[in-house]
Order: C-alpha cells, then sequence, then structure tokens
C-alpha cells in the first residue's frame, strides 16, 4: 500500500464521517417536528414512491425540464457504480478493479457511463443556460435571490466539473492504453471521450498523460467527496430525501385536512349531556397544547422532511393561483422558510442548548399574515410537487394559530366566523329562511 | 303523488327529511343544498335546475331545509377548527337523527367536507356530487338528455379545486358536456392542471389580499380564449367568480356562465 492509498483512506473517512454528523444533524432536526403516525398502508406508499420518485412520474409534466433532469437523474444513479470502483481502486492500488472479473460487460459498463457523462454535462449546461440567460421565470422569484441562486450555480457547475473530470481521466486512460503503458490495463470502451477529449491530449508523452490521469482521477473522487458533504447545505439534499418524502406523502384525498383531535375532545364534551358544566377541568398533563403552528416545533416531522426535501424548482409557485396574479404567497417560500427557521433553531440548540428560545418564530418573523391569508387552499401546490411536498398543509395550520390562538383574522372573515357561529350560514340569513328557494323563481 | 311531498309555488315537488319522518317515510337520498344553494340568488337557481331533473326522474329524495347548517367549511379553511367541528357536529347528530345513507350535493365544498371529514368524526354516508349522481342516472338509462339546443355549441368546463385536484373527479362533469351535444373545449389549465376560480379557502368571503390581479379574471380570461360559449361550472362559488369575471371583461353577451345541472335542464326543456 503506497502513500496515496493511505491519503485517499484519510480523505475518504473523513468524508464519510463528516457527511454522517451532518446527516445526524439534519434527522435531529427532522425529529423536532410533532409526532405523527405514517406507518399505514406501505403496499400504496412504495407503489407511490416508485411511480413518482423513482419512475419521475411527476417531473415529465414539464418535458423539457422534466427529460433533462431524467437524463442528470439516471446519469448519477448509474454513475454511481463508476464510484464504487474508484473507491475500491483507491483503496487497494488497483487499476479498473471491476475490469477483471467483468470481462466483456465492463466495457458496456464504461461505454454507457461515456454517454450518462456527455448526457449530464450537456443537461447541466442547458440548466444554467435556462437559469441564467433564458431566465425562466419560476428561477428569478423574489425568494431566489442571492443564496437559492448561487446555490443551484454552484450545483451545475460542479456537476460539470465533475463529468469533465470523468471524461478527461478516461481519454487519459485511452491514450496510456494504446501506448501500452505499465498499470494501464486494456479495459473500457471510450466513445465519448475516445473521439471528444483524446484528440486534445494525443502527442503528449506517457508521464505527461499519467499526470493528467492522476490528477483528474483525484480531482474527480475529491470533487464527489466534497460535493457530499455540500448536500447538507443545500437545496441538492432532495437526491436523498426525495424518496422518503414521496413514501410518506398524503394518500388521503387532497381535499381532506386533519380533523384535530385536541378540538375533538372539547367538541364532543359540548354536545355530551351528561357533561357537568361546572366540574373541574382535569389536571393538566404536561405543557398545555398549543392550537395550530406558530414556530417549526409545533409542525410534524413530515412537514420539516418536506422542508429539506424542497428544491426550490418552483413549480408549485408557478401554479399558485395568488402567485400568479402578484400576491405576496409564494409556496416555494413557505418552504425555504421552514428549513431556513429550523436550521436557526437547530443551531441554537447546538451553541445555546435545548430549552433556549430566541424569541422568533416561523410565523411573524419569517412567514406573514397577509402570505397565509391569500392561499385559496386549491392544492396545486401540491399537485405540482415532483417530491411529494405539502405546503398547505403549513399555511392551514399557521391559520389555526392565528385564528384559534391569537383572534387574528381579516374582519371580514371574521364576520362570516361569527354568521355561521350565529346562523349557521357564512351569510347573514335567518336559518327559517334556508327554503325559500323552493317557492321563488 | 304522495300527499306528504310539498308542491312548490312553480311545481317542484320538495319534501323535506322533517315532514317525510312524521308520515314514516323515507327518502333514498338527501339533497344537500348548501349555503349558496340556499341564500345566494344566482345559486338558488342551481338548486332549482337539479331539482327539476330530480322530479323530472322521479328520484325519491328530501332535504333537510331549515335543519341543514353550514358545514363547516369555510371556518376549517380559514383555520377556524373548533367551530367547523361544532357545526360538524351538529350536522352529523341531524343527518344520524335520520339514518340519512346518501347524499347528493351541488356543491363540491360541502361534498368534500361531508365526503372527506365527518367519516372520522362519526358522520359516515354516501356522497356524491350531482355531477356523478347525474352520470350515474345517465348511465343507469333513468335520465336522457335532448342534445339538440347545444349542438354546434362551444362549452368548456372549469373544475371546482374541490371536486377536482381535491377529490380527482374529473370525468363525471365532461362526460355530461359531451351528453349535451355540444363540443367540448379546454383552457390551457385543465384538470388536475385547472386554476382555481379564487373563491376557495375563504376567500370567497373577504377581499383579495394586493396583487396586480384579480384570479378570477386570470381564469375567466382563459375561459374566453378557448372561443366557448358557455363556460359550465359545477360550484356555486365558481359560479360567482366566473360571472363576476365575464362581467369585468365585458363578455356577458359571447360567454354565458351556467352550472352543468342548468345546462340538463335547459336541455330538456325542464
Amino acid at each position: 500500500m503506497g502513500i496515496d492509498n493511505i491519503i485517499f483512506i484519510l480523505i475518504a473517512v473523513g468524508a464519510v464521517l463528516l457527511f454522517s454528523k451532518n446527516i445526524k444533524t439534519i434527522a435531529r432536526n427532522i425529529n423536532l417536528g410533532k409526532d405523527i403516525d405514517l406507518s399505514d398502508n406501505k403496499a400504496e406508499r412504495w407503489k407511490k414512491m416508485l411511480m413518482v420518485a423513482v419512475g419521475q412520474s411527476k417531473m415529465v409534466k414539464k418535458p423539457v425540464s422534466g427529460i433533462l433532469h431524467i437524463v442528470v437523474y439516471i446519469g448519477f444513479v448509474i454513475i454511481n457504480i463508476e464510484v464504487l470502483e474508484i473507491v475500491i481502486d483507491g483503496i487497494f492500488g488497483t487499476h479498473r478493479f471491476f475490469a477483471s472479473f467483468l470481462g466483456p460487460f465492463y466495457n458496456v459498463l464504461i461505454f454507457s457511463f461515456e454517454w450518462l457523462a456527455l448526457g449530464v454535462l450537456l443537461a447541466c449546461v442547458i440548466f444554467l443556460i435556462r437559469r441564467n440567460v433564458l431566465k425562466i421565470n419560476r428561477f428569478g422569484l423574489k425568494e431566489m435571490l442571492g443564496w437559492p441562486k448561487t446555490d443551484a450555480n454552484i450545483i451545475l457547475i460542479a456537476e460539470i466539473l465533475l463529468m469533465g473530470a470523468f471524461l478527461t481521466m478516461n481519454a487519459s486512460d485511452y491514450l496510456l492504453q494504446g501506448l501500452n503503458a505499465d498499470h494501464y490495463i486494456q479495459a473500457g470502451a471510450f466513445p465519448v471521450s475516445g473521439t471528444l477529449v483524446a484528440p486534445l491530449i494525443d502527442g503528449m508523452s506517457i508521464n505527461s498523460l499519467i499526470i493528467v490521469e492522476r490528477a483528474t482521477w483525484w480531482f474527480h473522487i475529491i470533487g464527489i467527496f466534497a460535493f457530499l458533504n455540500y448536500l447538507p447545505y443545500s437545496k441538492h439534499f432532495h437526491i436523498l430525501l426525495a424518496f422518503p418524502n414521496v413514501y410518506f406523502s398524503k394518500l388521503r384525498p387532497k381535499g381532506q385536512f386533519s380533523n384535530m383531535e385536541s378540538v375533538q375532545k372539547e367538541v364532543a364534551m359540548m354536545f355530551d349531556p351528561e357533561a357537568d358544566p361546572y366540574a373541574a377541568p382535569a389536571e393538566p398533563v404536561g405543557e398545555p397544547e398549543r392550537f395550530g403552528v406558530k414556530d417549526v416545533t409545533d409542525l410534524s416531522w413530515k412537514n420539516l422532511m418536506d422542508a429539506y426535501s424542497c428544491t426550490e424548482c418552483g413549480r408549485c409557485t408557478q401554479q399558485c393561483p395568488a402567485n400568479i396574479t402578484g400576491k405576496l404567497l409564494s409556496p416555494r417560500k413557505i418552504m425555504m422558510d421552514t428549513r431556513d427557521r429550523l436550521e436557526e433553531v437547530g443551531k441554537n440548540i447546538d451553541t445555546h442548548g435545548k430549552d433556549y428560545t430566541d424569541g422568533k418564530s416561523l410565523l411573524g418573523d419569517y412567514i406573514s399574515e397577509e402570505e397565509l391569508w391569500a392561499c385559496t387552499t386549491c392544492n396545486a401546490c401540491v399537485e405540482a410537487c415532483p417530491v411529494g411536498i405539502d405546503p398547505l398543509s403549513i399555511i392551514v395550520d399557521m391559520r389555526r394559530s392565528l385564528i384559534m390562538e391569537d383572534s387574528k383574522a381579516p374582519s371580514e372573515l371574521t364576520s362570516m366566523l361569527s354568521n355561521i357561529e350565529n346562523n349557521g350560514a357564512p351569510w347573514q340569513f335567518a336559518t327559517n329562511d334556508r327554503l325559500n328557494w323552493r317557492d321563488e323563481n | 303523488m304522495k300527499d306528504s311531498i310539498i308542491m312548490s309555488n312553480n311545481g317542484m315537488k320538495v319534501n323535506t327529511m322533517a315532514k317525510m319522518m312524521a308520515k314514516g317515510e323515507t327518502a333514498d337520498v338527501l339533497f344537500w343544498v348548501g349555503c349558496a344553494g340556499s341564500f345566494d340568488d344566482r345559486a338558488k337557481k342551481i338548486t332549482r335546475a337539479f331539482v327539476k331533473i330530480l322530479n323530472h326522474v322521479g328520484i325519491n329524495f328530501a332535504v333537510l331545509g331549515t335543519e341543514e347548517s353550514c358545514t363547516g367549511d369555510p371556518a376549517k379553511r380559514a383555520g377556524n377548527e373548533f367551530l367547523f367541528q361544532m357545526q360538524a357536529m351538529g350536522n352529523i347528530q341531524v343527518l344520524n337523527g335520520y339514518e340519512v345513507k346518501k347524499i347528493v350535493t351541488t356543491c363540491p365544498h360541502c361534498f368534500n367536507t361531508l365526503k372527506n371529514e365527518y367519516p372520522s368524526l362519526g358522520g359516515e354516508y354516501e356522497v356524491m356530487h350531482h355531477t356523478q349522481f347525474l352520470q350515474q342516472l345517465i348511465n343507469e338509462g333513468k335520465l336522457t338528455v335532448e342534445g339538440g339546443v347545444f349542438k354546434g355549441k362551444k362549452i368548456t368546463f372549469h373544475d371546482p379545486c374541490y371536486l377536482g385536484r381535491a377529490n380527482d373527479v374529473y370525468e363525471a362533469p365532461r362526460a355530461l358536456v359531451e351528453k349535451l351535444d355540444a363540443e367540448l373545449v379546454e383552457m390551457k389549465r385543465c384538470k388536475s392542471k385547472g386554476l382555481c376560480c379564487g373563491a376557495g379557502g375563504a376567500q370567497m368571503f373577504k377581499e383579495a389580499e394586493p396583487g396586480n390581479k384579480e384570479i378570477n379574471v386570470e381564469r375567466t380570461e382563459e375561459a374566453i380564449e378557448t372561443k366557448a360559449d358557455i363556460v359550465a361550472v359545477g360550484c356555486p362559488f365558481c359560479m360567482t367568480m366566473m360571472t363576476d369575471g365575464v362581467k369585468t371583461k365585458n363578455k356577458e353577451e359571447d360567454l354565458k356562465v351556467f352550472d352543468l345541472s342548468e345546462l340538463i335542464a335547459q336541455a330538456n326543456d325542464l
């Protein structure tokens, strides 16, 4: 084992340790949410996950970005087989380890990796053009200014560099194989790098080619380790969470909102003729429960997982009737705010301990009442999301807090609610007139 | 005719659950009229059109009349879960008291609430939207639609959010348009991508937040683009929003707004 193998092992172990530490923090943050039981309907959940996450069924509703995304997605999944080989080579100092026992099939693999790498590279270039030159509207909305835009560009440029390095590595290897260089066994098929990249470096000496091959090999694998550790800080984390997030997404009809159990008990008591109105209230057990959602810790863990799964594509906002007509509400911003606030709460716990409060909350400091009241609860955002995110449930839970905790609502809504209370209709009409339609024309 | 049936001034036969129970009779289906259908002048016409069809087919139905109360939908969407559950429990007591098994309603909001949100509170019924009910009557051969009136007309259908996306009912209303012998033209955003009229989530009862356009105008423009003669709706709130939108665009002459039950009643000259 040479010194380079030891360096490789140290980098790999360091990268994995750092990554798992960050994953643990994210899992801890998600678990700050309220518990809900989503262990039901396993078969249906698997089916939905296969369709929507693995099969990308919602992505292709926008054919251009959908198909380009599938190229990158398949490229990512398949090229990871190559990464496995690179890791083995890195640890043991072998070269193209899989070639030794895969035989001709190895050539088929490399052949397909080459084409996929080119596909990923081109798709990412087109994505960059869409974001920065064509300036597709959904990528330029208010909430995307600053870091979110940079984040997206970093990801795309990183992928282009990684694929570029991969193809250059293959090209130099191809040339070295042609020159019968030691250690560079005859293995692989290089339809892309052999034609596109090799001519650029052809004619270099064996030693120079080895330097190119080694440099791109190291750049590629260190790049992958760096990218892995970038994920937890980025919207790109969706590549991991998309799958569980779709699995745990809502299976009920979209129009069915949760019936709050805490309210159910009180209402049942009011309808119970046996209930003693003068009875002393039962001893409260633990902290009194808050109605609705004020801060991220009032949300369910699924809402919080939604926030970490969001890749800020903006399909939700693009479909939102309120946003289309210029209102402040953007379902994507609701998810980005939720994640930002959750990260803040997480950091507070890390620095100040579990019981620290910073006096801020998701509702108010991040999401305004105006945004919440603009929602028509039409479910367009939920329908549009390719990874099973439900921004609507957060919006409604926050309205619950505004109404039931703070008695805050637009005045017309307050009158509507008191009409229902007084005469069983949202308008001020007498119950006795309910059948008048029968005798009118 | 059974003597317990009340003839209204305009020749409709509409029974209440209370009257039927007093006579020891039961209705096959309860027609849940809803608040808009009971009080809003435009929506009341939808209610009457649907009743005329029910009478025409001879459906043994009844309404709750003064015993009906808001399902609680707008309260729930506005965030007042307490008021919603109070309404729900009250309604469930009434419905269960009459041993109601099957409900049909012309309002997708009532439909969604009764169908999806009442069961876990103790109210389990078979709930249908009136477009589903009408499609079933047609499929069973109980209702035939005379196509003549609408032959050659273009009709576009505006999906109500609480029927379409909320409950995945897209085909029943479209099947009705086809029965009218009219040409069904789709708006750019339709079915699961349909654009809301702007009234859902208790927006019906308040001014919109500041923006650069009203949602109903955006939707109406899309309907106008189809060059349809009629925009068919299946919801009393969509009816209000689309009618207002057409007025705003001064297109009252070119684009009429009707509920599907009204179109069927017109086709059959009821």
